[in-house]
């Protein structure tokens, strides 16, 4: 059980560690590195969204001979990067599935050489009929995927829905729209690959799973394992944007490596990154609603449509957690989730922050708002009606054995923003004037770590070692992308052991030194990695203690000491642990029930908006955020990531639309696709509540991804709130608002005469 | 095939540097290929995020729109010429103890951005780091402990000046 009781390190604003070089701009991103005889690579790309290659040609202007070429007739293993399903190709063969897909590689020392080539390759095609909407897909008049276009689909049961209509006093009915989003890192995409016969393939890049790439690698190349070997540089930003793709990318670069001799630098532009990497999955959710007088929740039947893309990638699971996320931190006896993921030819969307999450907590929370419309209760109190609490069942009717805070979050959000003066005063004020102001509020949960049985699936491995200079090193594969895994592992570590911070440094994230400690995706790594680490050093002080003759309350020389014997006698010092999952854990993958998540993180956030309705303008003016995430292992951080989050949450709402013509996104630029700037993201208030979690690292549940669920339906809330007007769909901009405020006007006027 | 280039002469970070590039060369590849200063980053080559933001003559400029050819002559400060004698910059010092840097691929523009507005203005209120700040994008922070470092660091500053002016005293007397 993890210690509760005072830590020394764990819960202090300890800085950074890596930060100095990131300060002083001495870290060391992909894009700053060179090998000696280095090429770059460049990617020819579909123009079409579907269709059959007829022919490949070489423009006869270009000196060819001076430039590698790479087709998909020169793998030497399977022409597939596999995430869950084997259905992506590395480099397309014969045909095309969306546009941008990868069809020849080229390499040459020359930047400038290599744009004049990738124009200079003439793809002709015979193009087949696309699909591009959730729509067109369920259609099934065109299949582009499999034999009906769906890539999965669940259903989730609880209860009995149909027979609850009859007796309900209300019901209420909605459906709820969401956008893709681009995760837009700072730092694009970008790797280096080598290759060579003795030692195989070898792959330096931005990346979050350096074992999904390795993985990838060896069936690309058809090599062991111990010829593949993945190196994470320093990663410029992630948010799941580098879960899945940097392994078509490390496989287009080691290709390019194998065939041409050299290392090769692929890194791609702001304009190819964008247009050719995943995005967040869109999505459309439906909802059908049974309460009873006093508005408690009888019955909620939920459809769940996502736009998956041209091929499978993670959308299965990104699905399975939209799924499980979308009855809310609600309690209701009859539930039933029907959804599916669609096919289209558009690139494939990937992993992003909250993975279907945001998607559909967008939906349920701001149902919550037309459910308490429509019965005239105030929508806080139809949410405190309804709240799950320590005890009851969710969805997938797991019982709630930790404590549940939810009313505790919504008292100290609704006092922190002094929600009930403000809204009083948005009253008064709101009729004399052209800015209307509103507070809008959304409750929900994030599982942490990986759904279902996935932890036990994962069965991580970490730990930690002592090298000869006298430091402990943290071993795992979890990376760090900005989100403070390698000063949390550390702080756990020397905490654990009994040491400074400064005596414990990250072994590098490479395949050839530590072990698979999973992917570093779904809030999993404080809590679950970070409970590996905090077992590992009390493992390694008792090893020490029995086998070395480390006494009690140590110095640090006496445990160096300690660690010297140990060597002399066992050649080398490791502590490594393996995932135990918390006893009680049930999951069934056939039914969907059982435990979902080992843990959830909850949250209340409040935000006020204002609308200009003279230039249909709507501005976050002031945001609260109140969370339980387990015990905080580092307070900086943790409100970093609760900043960073809700601020890529108030770009999902209101500013961030990717535009699709003809399957291809047309605003790839930072120029026309808007992220809130810092005139844009406003205050930001940040309150935690700690509850420690017994199963995680100190006490530590997920964090990463839960403030990016709520502030969309929080701020089409406040909308509601401030004018009257319920919008349902996000990315929500002025001439959305426009249209909607619009069509409401005549019915205003009408009304007043 | 470099020979036929001109030589330019600009002085970055304090030192006087010379370098043949093509004229049209942006001022970002020959920061970080030419003189192997790879501090200042490329996030996307249109002046819209403020990575490859540096000083030059004074003025912060988005360095992948500046052809090379005008900055011969110029003075020009990297992310590698803000901490002096081994220690970090005041700033520096402030993003590492605020949270200010997270990925810290935006955070040698960002910097150089913040330097840019504390030499202007020592005591800037919010809304004008905000404003000083908002051609430079963050994707982690969303830019909340960004203003509290560039806060923190102008506090730092004024008690450095104050101390000064308290040493100055004292020595006139």
């Amino acid at each position: 059980m993890s210690t509760h009781a005072t830590t020394r390190i764990v819960g202090a604003p300890v800085p950074r560690k890596e930060g100095v070089d990131k300060l002083l701009g001495r870290a060391h991103y992909v894009d700053d590195m060179e090998r000696d005889g280095m090429a770059h690579g460049a990617t020819v790309r579909s123009s079409i969204p579907r269709g059959l290659i007829r022919s490949i040609v070489f423009d006869p202007r270009i000196d060819w001979s001076e430039f590698t070429i790479v087709t998909a007739a020169d793998i030497p293993g399977k022409n597939h990067i596999q995430l869950i399903v084997a259905d992506q190709p590395c480099l397309a063969d014969g045909k095309v599935n969306h546009c941008e897909e990868a069809i020849v590689l080229l390499a040459h020392a020359s930047k400038q050489k290599l744009r004049e080539a990738v124009a200079a390759v003439h793809i002709e095609y015979d193009p087949l009929p696309p699909v591009f909407t959730i729509e067109d897909s369920e259609r099934q008049d065109v299949i582009v995927w499999g034999a009906d276009n769906c890539f999965k689909s669940f259903l989730l049961e609880k209860g009995d829905v149909d027979s609850a209509w009859s007796g309900a006093a209300h019901i209420v009915e909605r459906e709820y729209r969401t956008g893709a989003q681009e995760h837009l890192y700072i730092e694009n995409n970008g790797v280096i690959a080598e290759y060579s016969a003795e030692s195989g393939v070898m792959v330096w890049g931005s990346l979050q799973c350096p074992y999904y790439v390795h993985k990838a690698l060896m069936a690309v190349f058809d090599l062991p394992e111990d010829k593949v070997r993945v190196i994470q540089t320093e990663t410029g930003g992630a948010f799941g944007g580098k879960e899945d793709y940097p392994s078509i990318l490390a496989a287009h670069a080691a290709l390019l490596a194998l065939k041409s001799g050299h290392p090769v630098k692929m890194v791609y532009d702001r304009m190819e990154d964008l247009a050719a990497t995943t995005k967040r999955h869109p999505s459309r959710t439906r909802h059908r609603t049974a309460l009873d007088r006093d508005g408690k929740l009888l019955a909620m039947d939920i459809e769940i449509a996502t736009d998956g893309g041209a091929y499978s990638t993670l959308s299965s699971t990104v699905l399975s957690r939209a799924t499980l996320h979308s009855p809310g931190p609600y309690v209701c006896p009859n539930v039933r989730v029907r959804s599916r993921s669609w096919a289209t030819n558009t690139i494939p969307y990937g992993a992003f922050r909250g993975f279907g999450a945001p998607q559909t907590i967008f939906a349920v929370e701001r149902h919550m708002d037309e459910i308490a419309a429509t019965l005239g209760i105030d929508r806080i109190e139809l949410r405190r009606r309804n709240f799950l609490h320590d005890g009851d069942t969710t969805a997938t009717e797991q019982v709630m054995r930790e404590p549940v805070i939810l009313d505790q979050l919504m008292d100290r959000a609704l006092a922190e923003s002094d929600y009930h003066a403000r809204r009083a005063r948005f009253a008064r004020e709101n009729p004399g004037s052209p800015i209307k102001r509103g507070l809008g509020v959304a409750a929900f949960y994030h599982g942490s770590g990986f759904t279902g049985s996935g932890e036990r699936t994962l069965n991580s491995l970490a730990g930690v070692d002592v090298t000869p200079e006298r430091n402990v090193r943290v071993l795992v594969s979890s990376t760090e992308f900005g989100q403070g895994t390698n000063t949390v592992l550390t702080q756990i570590a020397a905490e654990a052991i009994g040491l400074d911070m400064n005596d414990v440094i990250m072994a590098p994230a490479d395949t050839g030194i530590v072990p698979n400690s999973g992917p570093t995706v779904a809030s999993r790594t404080a809590m679950v990695v970070g409970r590996l680490i905090e077992r590992a050093g009390t493992q390694l002080v008792a090893m020490l203690r029995e086998h070395a003759g480390l006494g009690e309350g140590f110095s640090r020389e006496e445990f160096f000491a300690a660690c010297e014997v140990y060597r002399a006698a066992h050649g080398s010092i490791i502590s490594l642990c393996r995932y135990e999952p918390p006893p009680g854990i049930f999951w069934d993958d056939q039914k969907y029930r059982g435990e979902a998540y080992p843990a959830f993180a909850w949250s209340v956030q409040v935000a006020q908006v204002a609308v200009d309705t003279v230039t249909y303008s709507a501005e976050v003016e002031e945001f609260w955020s109140v969370q339980e995430a387990g015990r905080v292992l580092n307070p900086v951080l943790a409100a970093g990531q609760i900043e960073g989050g809700v601020a890529q949450g108030i770009g999902y709402a209101l500013y961030e639309k990717v535009v699709w013509q003809n399957g291809r996104m047309a605003n790839n630029q930072m120029t026309n696709y808007i992220m809130p700037t810092a005139e844009d993201v406003p205050p930001i208030h940040v309150y935690f509540e700690e509850i420690p979690f017994r199963h995680g690292g100190y006490g530590a549940k997920g964090i990463g991804e839960l403030p990016h669920d709520g502030p969309a339906p929080a701020i089409l809330n406040a909308i509601k709130d401030a004018t009257g007007v319920s919008f349902h769909a996000i990315p929500l901009l002025p001439e959305d608002l426009f249209a909607g405020l619009a069509a409401q006007r005549p019915v205003e006027e009408a009304a007043t005469v | 095939m470099s020979a036929c280039w001109p030589t330019l002469h600009m002085t970055v970070n304090g030192e006087d540097r010379a370098v043949q590039a093509p004229p049209m060369k942006r001022l970002l590849d020959v920061l970080r290929e030419d003189l192997r200063l790879t501090g200042t980053k490329e996030g996307c080559g249109e002046g819209e995020c403020g990575s490859c933001s540096v000083r030059m003559n004074g003025e912060l400029v988005n360095s992948c729109l500046v052809p090379v050819l005008q900055a011969e002559g110029a003075c020009i400060q990297t992310v590698e010429g803000l901490a002096a004698n081994g220690e970090l910059h005041p700033l520096q010092q402030a993003f590492l103890q605020c949270g200010g840097a997270q990925c810290g691929i935006c955070t040698p523009g960002m910097l150089m951005a913040a330097a840019q507005l504390l030499a202007r203005n020592p005591h800037p209120s919010l809304a004008e780091i905000r404003e000083g700040l908002a051609g430079n994008l963050c994707r982690c922070t969303g830019f909340t402990r960004i203003f509290e470092s560039v806060i923190a660091a102008a506090a730092h500053n004024a008690e450095d000046s104050t101390n000064r002016s308290a040493e100055q005293e004292a020595d006139a007397r």
